[in-house]
């Protein structure tokens, strides 16, 4: 808020405990809360959509249909044939950021996703993820992945620890990504927001550039939107391209 | 799903597929046209590109020095394994941005 002549872009991000006393006890935050309507909502949107079970669609059954069929191809068409079996993880991923995201994107809603402790758990959940199925596909053979072939044996000392690093980089870049998308474009449009209140408060003179500002700030909603779905989607494409290189080495 | 008689009354004789077609060109749509999302690709905005390849480049850079600091906390040797695990994270930061970027992969 502009609250005293200032801009407070960050401090829509700081966390408040939900629910009353209860959370407060518990440090239940607004940002855990928003995470549980989150999975709610996927949860019904699957379980209304796929009641009726009609040959043809209703528009609640097509999106339900629709979530499922495109996070399937993902995985298969990146992962391969062995992808359906990460089906539950990849869907579970983009839709739990994609909510997120878009929940986030509505006035006074909190986006957990702005917060870089919740995007790198999940990219630190990812990497050891693939990294145990690598394990368990293929033994002590994984390793010999850090070792790119025809390399001369000479290399190996300064390649491997650059291929560890690139590898173990996956978290960060995963993370950072995602986090910094969605804080960088809330922080823009909380500016923007305080600039149309600051101007337009600034009496005759400030009412033109206050409605720039407006118009700024609707076109970053859109925005936004765009970005949330394809900051989810990034995540999980980027996840199934891993999971590729775990599941078939090289 | 060739539920020609599945017993939702329609057209007698005609099979689903037939009657979508029909409706399809009723309404100007040809048949053939995929209704499924296809998101097979990364986006190559050029914003999109630009992001990632920072991205990719520093991440790997952090994750160099961190490692090269922790090294170096931990075994008191500040700050040989630092200044050589910083070059070994530019390094796996350009290997990212070839893997990205490189030639046959295409932005």
């Amino acid at each position: 808020m502009a609250a005293g002549g200032t801009i407070d872009a960050l401090g829509q991000f700081t966390l408040h405990p939900a629910l009353g006393r209860i959370g407060a006890a518990v440090h239940f935050s607004q940002s855990n809360l928003f995470m549980v309507i989150a999975g709610v909502l996927v949860l019904l949107l699957l379980w209304l959509g796929m009641r009726p079970r009609a040959l043809v669609p209703g528009r609640l059954q097509a999106a339900a249909e629709l979530s499922y069929e495109t996070v399937m191809s993902m995985c298969v068409e990146t992962i391969g044939p062995e992808g359906r079996r990460f089906f539950p993880f990849i869907f579970t991923l983009f839709f739990f950021i994609l909510l997120g995201n878009l929940l986030g994107v509505w006035p006074y809603f909190f986006t957990f996703t702005s917060h870089i402790a919740v995007t790198l758990a999940m990219a630190v959940f990812v990497v050891v993820m693939v990294t145990v199925v690598a394990l368990r596909l293929h033994g002590l053979h994984f390793f010999s992945y850090f070792m790119p072939k025809g390399v001369p044996i000479a290399l190996a000392p300064l390649l491997i620890p650059i291929e560890i690093l690139s590898y173990l980089s996956r978290i960060i870049s995963l993370s950072v990504r995602l986090f910094a998308n969605m804080m960088a474009g809330h922080a823009m449009l909380e500016v923007f927001g305080a600039f149309v209140v600051m101007l337009g408060g600034a009496g005759l003179l400030g009412i033109v550039p206050a409605g720039v500002s407006l118009a700024v700030n609707v076109a970053l909603i859109g925005f936004e939107i765009l970005v949330a779905a394809l900051q989810a989607y990034v995540f999980a494409i980027l996840t199934c391209i891993y999971l590729h290189d775990a599941v078939h080495l090289h | 799903m060739s539920g020609a008689g599945d017993g939702d009354g329609g057209a007698g004789g005609e099979s689903f597929e037939a009657r979508l077609r029909a409706a399809r060109e009723r309404q100007g749509r040809p048949s053939g046209v995929e209704t499924k999302l296809h998101l097979d690709k990364l986006p190559t905005s050029a914003l999109g590109v630009g992001l990632r390849v920072a991205v990719e480049l520093v991440s790997a850079l952090v994750v160099g020095v961190a490692i090269g600091w922790a090294l170096d906390h931990f075994l008191h040797t500040s700050p040989v394994f630092l200044a050589l695990f910083v070059l070994l994270g530019g390094a796996a930061g350009v290997l990212n941005v070839w893997r990205v970027m490189g030639p046959g992969r295409g932005p």
